[in-house]
């Protein structure tokens, strides 16, 4: 079992694919060098959010993701 | 009643007021939106996506969040997401009250909460190239209206 990374809207671009796998568990620093720079810094802004099994965290820096779980980096919404 | 939905191919609004109004009887007003791609010069497909884990739930959310606040009878919000041509309807929403204020408002609430806060990404291609839309800041400021 591992982690998986979901790249959303624009980061989806940037990172070159739709998820990664990751081994478990995965902590924020252990995130920012799993997605490789140009990802990393575009985490660093407040705007963009990070969801682990199915829940935004109120703090990001926060991130203890399990086997088994899924974490999605999520930009700022453009609207429905 | 609370219909909340996100459907991946194109609908026809029209089809879903007539028996979301027959589903409240005694109702005072229904009040609807509908939201179509705008159709510009160069704009040849809309594509939006979504985060399926966070996306419907929090517009369930937004849903019980309605009727509670403009004590509604029954609340639809039907969302598209992937690609969509102008002039496909993209999001229709419809409010049933007792009394027409609580429809009207309920409606724009709604429709302000899924342009700025719903888990959604758009880009739109032209000319063949794919662009991502920025969120804007007249967005931020229809969600501020809203704050107590």
């Amino acid at each position: 079992m591992a982690v998986r990374i979901v790249f959303l809207g624009p980061l989806r671009d940037l990172a070159g694919e739709d998820s990664r796998e990751v081994p478990a568990p995965l902590d924020w620093t252990g995130l920012l060098s799993a997605v490789g720079p140009q990802v990393a810094e575009q985490l660093n802004e407040q705007r963009v959010n990070v969801a682990c099994a199915g829940k935004v965290l109120s703090d990001k820096t926060t991130l203890h993701a399990q086997d088994g779980d899924e974490v999605a980096l999520l930009p700022p919404v453009s609207g429905g | 009643m609370n219909d909340v939905r996100l459907l991946t191919s194109p609908f026809i609004p029209g089809a879903l007021i007539g028996p979301f109004t027959d589903a409240h009887p005694g109702l005072g007003g229904v009040c609807t939106f509908v939201g179509e791609v705008r159709g510009e010069a160069d704009v040849e497909l809309l594509e939006l996506s979504h985060y399926e884990p966070l996306t419907l739930p929090s517009m369930e959310e937004l849903a019980q969040q309605a009727i509670t606040r403009f004590d509604l009878m029954g609340i639809l919000m039907v969302h598209r997401v992937g690609a969509m041509r102008p002039g496909e309807p993209i999001v229709c929403v419809s409010a049933a009250a007792k009394h027409r204020r609580g429809a009207i408002d309920a409606v724009d609430f709604a429709m302000d909460h899924l342009k700025s806060a719903a888990w959604f990404w758009k880009r739109e291609k032209r000319n063949g190239e794919w662009h991502w839309i920025q969120p804007r800041a007249d967005d931020y400021a229809d969600l501020a209206r809203w704050s107590d």
